[in-house]
């Protein structure tokens, strides 16, 4: 039976971690590479490698680093951030990258997702959608959550999966960093509306935050998290023991 | 050393570094001379197999591969790679694979339960249905990585591990000299090492 997955977060600016509070509060954690073996020798399924930097002497050393870190980890590797046209697919893939995820370069070129799929396959092209409700609806958020695109989210999550996107990270602006939980009724939304695999992410503080998600929403296939593994208040091997215990599929 | 086919598809950089931890050389070549001299040779491959099946074919690859092959020389297949060792697929038309393991490539929602999702994306186990030296360091029931949405359907004596995504799929299959692997070993952590790392001791 094939199991939910457990992914950390790993947000990378000048080859160092880093994670915000609602996506403006940044303090360094750790290395990468170390932190990312340290994962994967943990439990660990996957790992998201989010791109934060904004110059290019930053990408250079992302691209080192996740270079470093693909000879070391043999788990499956996401990457996104700046990731605007199809030669970001290609420099992050041609880096150990398995699956590139795509959010406001997506939203900027709509052809971005179909060329990618048609190019790398479905398999490796992640839709990630940050979304806030506003006014009564769910609305995707560009540039970090920063910008309001009046695009109603299931709708575009839809329409991104219908071109070729494999995958689909939902990011919930309104439970990340707060620590009381995934966002359920978006991820049931979500999940009712397509038929790929749906990774949650935003709000988890705790193991029971994930047990909720996996029993709430049986369709979500995993659930993603960053600073709560980072700084060691969730120990992956006891959220996985627990899962068990719960009867949800999990790899021990 | 090992040659790892490279026919323009997919990105070999996890696969060579995965051998690289094993402490294994390897060659990514697309030098018919590189196949006869490996020790052993990998094919890999990502994406629709009629493309790849084309881009092998005209690579002038294809026919050094099964001439190594017929000279018994152990040939891993990883998922796409894989498939193209069996006879054809059904993927987007019906194409014809190098035809070293009889079997039809098809698509999986023929036989799993209809609410399951496509592909199946993430980690499974492993039940061994026939032995294979591969897994000489690989407990029953261990987990791996797939990526997949069509599978090999072929006579049982070929399948040694089937995974369980509302049917029982093929995992693994071997013919002789000839190995298969649905799921990614190079992404499946240790256990997947180590997949690979029995690979490396299987005698030519």
């Amino acid at each position: 039976m094939i199991t939910k997955r457990i992914i950390p977060c790993l947000d990378v600016k000048d080859g160092r971690v880093v994670k915000g509070v609602n996506f403006r509060w940044l303090s360094d954690v750790n290395s990468p590479v170390e932190l990312a073996k340290f994962y994967s020798d943990n439990g660990a399924d996957e790992l998201v490698f989010y791109d934060i930097t904004a110059s290019s002497d930053g990408r250079k050393i992302f691209t080192d680093v996740l270079r470093e870190t693909a000879r070391n980890v043999f788990i499956p590797l996401t990457v996104g951030g700046g990731i605007s046209g199809v030669e970001d697919f290609e420099r992050v893939l041609s880096c150990g990258a398995d699956k590139v995820s795509v959010n406001t370069g997506a939203i900027n070129n709509p052809s971005l997702i179909p060329e990618a799929a048609k190019l790398y396959g479905s398999q490796c092209v992640v839709i990630s959608a940050d979304v806030k409700r506003v006014g009564g609806e769910f609305r995707v958020f560009a540039r970090g959550g920063r910008d309001d695109t009046g695009i109603e989210a299931i709708e575009w999550i839809k329409r991104c999966v219908g071109n070729g996107a494999g995958e689909v990270v939902l990011n919930s602006i309104d439970t990340d960093g707060v620590k009381q939980g995934f966002d359920i009724e978006m991820l049931r939304a979500v999940c009712d509306a397509v038929n790929v695999p749906v990774v949650a992410s935003g709000g988890a503080g705790c193991i029971e935050d994930f047990i909720t998600l996996f029993n709430e929403v049986p369709k979500v296939d995993a659930g993603l998290a960053a600073s709560i593994f980072h700084f060691g208040e969730v120990a992956i091997r006891d959220l996985k023991l627990k899962m068990r215990d719960e009867g949800i599929a999990v790899r021990v | 050393m090992i040659a790892i086919v490279n026919y323009g598809v997919g990105n070999l950089f996890s696969l060579e570094s995965s051998f690289n931890a094993i402490g294994q050389n390897v060659l990514i070549t697309s030098n018919p001379y590189d196949l006869e001299n490996a020790e052993r040779i990998i094919l890999p491959g990502v994406g629709a197999f009629g493309d790849a099946a084309e881009k092998l074919f005209s690579s002038g690859l294809a026919q050094p591969l099964i001439a190594q092959a017929q000279k018994g020389k152990p040939i891993l297949g990883i998922c796409l790679g894989m498939q193209l060792l069996f006879t054809k697929s059904y993927e987007f038309g019906e194409f014809n694979g190098l035809n070293l393991i009889q079997g039809a490539v098809k698509p999986i929602s023929n036989v799993i339960t209809h609410n399951l999702k496509i592909p199946q994306m993430g980690w499974n186990s492993l039940y061994f249905t026939n032995p294979s030296p591969i897994y000489s360091r690989t407990p029953n029931g261990s987990y791996v990585y797939f990526v997949h949405s069509y599978s090999a359907f072929c006579d049982e004596k070929f399948i040694t591990a089937t995974t369980d995504y509302g049917a029982a799929l093929t995992a693994s299959v071997q013919k002789g000299n000839i190995f298969g692997v649905q799921f990614h070993p190079e992404k499946s952590g240790s256990i997947g090492l180590d997949i690979l790392r029995s690979f490396c001791e299987v005698k030519a």
